[in-house]
């Protein structure tokens, strides 16, 4: 009976990643079932974000809400002293490469979500003299060691899309909730959006992108905004958007390969 | 000798004031013993023995720091092939929620400072 049960779970994690706008696939996993199965696994993850679909959501913060309850991310309203892991700007600072002036009215006026891009060539882990940050060669997540960082802020710098914050003080004392499953950092240490390595280890999709299917679940048309899946693999969702959508990412110019695509 | 009145009393009570801790100890009823973690878990069996874990818990706690951070190896199975999660919050504290009966009263006895928990975060309503 238990193979039969372990069969099953494993082509349930399977079949998470390729089955487009599957439901609720986080819950096929019961809680324990990860210690003996393992987590969703890929070669090299990406995100493509719809902003057609999200700037549908007027407003809507679904996705930041998500992740920065899920991580203990702290609110300041100090704009000095702000933590991002996810955020939204307007179109041109995000794409400040895209400088045609007559573009669709709708367009100009939309808000992008901005994560990090957990690029191939980042030059955040280049820079860092302590190893603290670095790529993962098994599916590409640039991944943060916290107890390692020193504070030296050189990937701060670094990063061209400012998706990395320093935490100038203590912010256990500016998050409202604090999620007991999840660390806080602490004052002199840099953070930043991790593809929720923690929760794909568990087989959950990143925190951003199931709030974000639960957002679309009710209506009419179930693909949610933020989609989330492998490169490497050819039938993947995030595949199939990439080759019937024209995408385009934040500054491709610099070389760093970012692994978040926008369909605008 | 000159004044060897004054000089031997002298050394007298700055021997008294000197050990004065060790009397005051005895005096008061106080123990020389060691602290007494307390334990209020069911749970028959820690991930590994008890005497492992009084000397080298610490050692335990960076391995399975680097292992899940650097490596993604997250499953610690132990002897008698159980499965736990190598964590400090959701498995250690889940048997010892007391942190300052726990780990605290030993800590302190010896005291050291671990900074685990200016990240990490204590369970709620653990202490008694």
């Amino acid at each position: 009976m238990k193979v039969r049960r372990r069969t099953f779970i494993k082509a349930a994690g399977l079949t998470a990643l390729s089955v487009a706008g599957g439901k609720a696939v986080a819950q096929r996993y019961d809680a324990e079932s990860w210690l003996s199965t393992g987590g969703l696994k890929a070669k090299r993850w990406a995100m493509v974000i719809d902003l057609r679909k999200c700037n549908e959501q007027h407003g809507c913060t679904d996705c930041i809400n998500a992740c920065h309850h899920t991580h203990n991310v702290p609110k300041f309203e100090d704009r000095k002293h702000e933590i991002k892991w996810v955020w939204k700007d307007s179109f041109e600072h995000a794409f400040i490469e895209q400088e045609n002036e007559h573009i669709p009215e709708e367009l100009k006026r939309s808000h992008v979500l901005m994560l990090c891009n957990h690029c191939d060539n980042p030059p955040c882990v280049s820079v860092c003299p302590t190893q603290s940050t670095w790529k993962r060669e098994e599916d590409g997540i640039v991944m943060m060691d916290w107890h390692r960082c020193i504070g030296c802020r050189y990937c701060v710098v670094a990063c061209p899309y400012g998706s990395r914050s320093f935490n100038w003080v203590d912010p256990r004392e500016h998050i409202s909730e604090i999620n007991p499953d999840f660390p806080t950092r602490t004052k002199g240490v840099v953070e930043k959006c991790t593809f929720c390595e923690e929760r794909l280890a568990k087989g959950k999709l990143p925190a951003c992108v199931e709030a974000c299917r639960k957002r679309f679940a009710g209506g009419e048309d179930t693909t949610p905004a933020l989609i989330f899946g492998d490169l490497e693999d050819p039938n993947s969702e995030v595949r199939q958007l990439l080759k019937a959508n024209f995408t385009i990412r934040r500054k491709p110019g610099l070389g760093t390969e970012p692994e978040v695509y926008y369909i605008v | 000798m000159y004044d060897s009145g004054k000089i031997i009393s002298g050394l007298i009570i700055f021997l008294i004031i000197a050990t004065a801790p060790i009397w005051y100890t005895a005096a008061s009823g106080g123990t020389t013993k060691g602290p007494e973690p307390e334990i209020i878990t069911t749970e028959k069996q820690c991930v590994r023995d008890t005497d492992y874990m009084r000397h080298d818990h610490m050692e335990l706690l960076n391995e399975w720091r680097d292992q899940v951070v650097r490596g993604d190896d997250r499953v610690y199975t132990t002897a008698s092939g159980r499965k736990f999660e190598k964590s400090l919050s959701n498995t250690c504290m889940s048997c010892h929620p007391n942190k300052s009966e726990f780990c605290d009263r030993c800590h302190n006895y010896m005291g050291v400072d671990p900074y685990c928990w200016s990240c990490h975060i204590e369970p709620k309503g653990g202490s008694r």
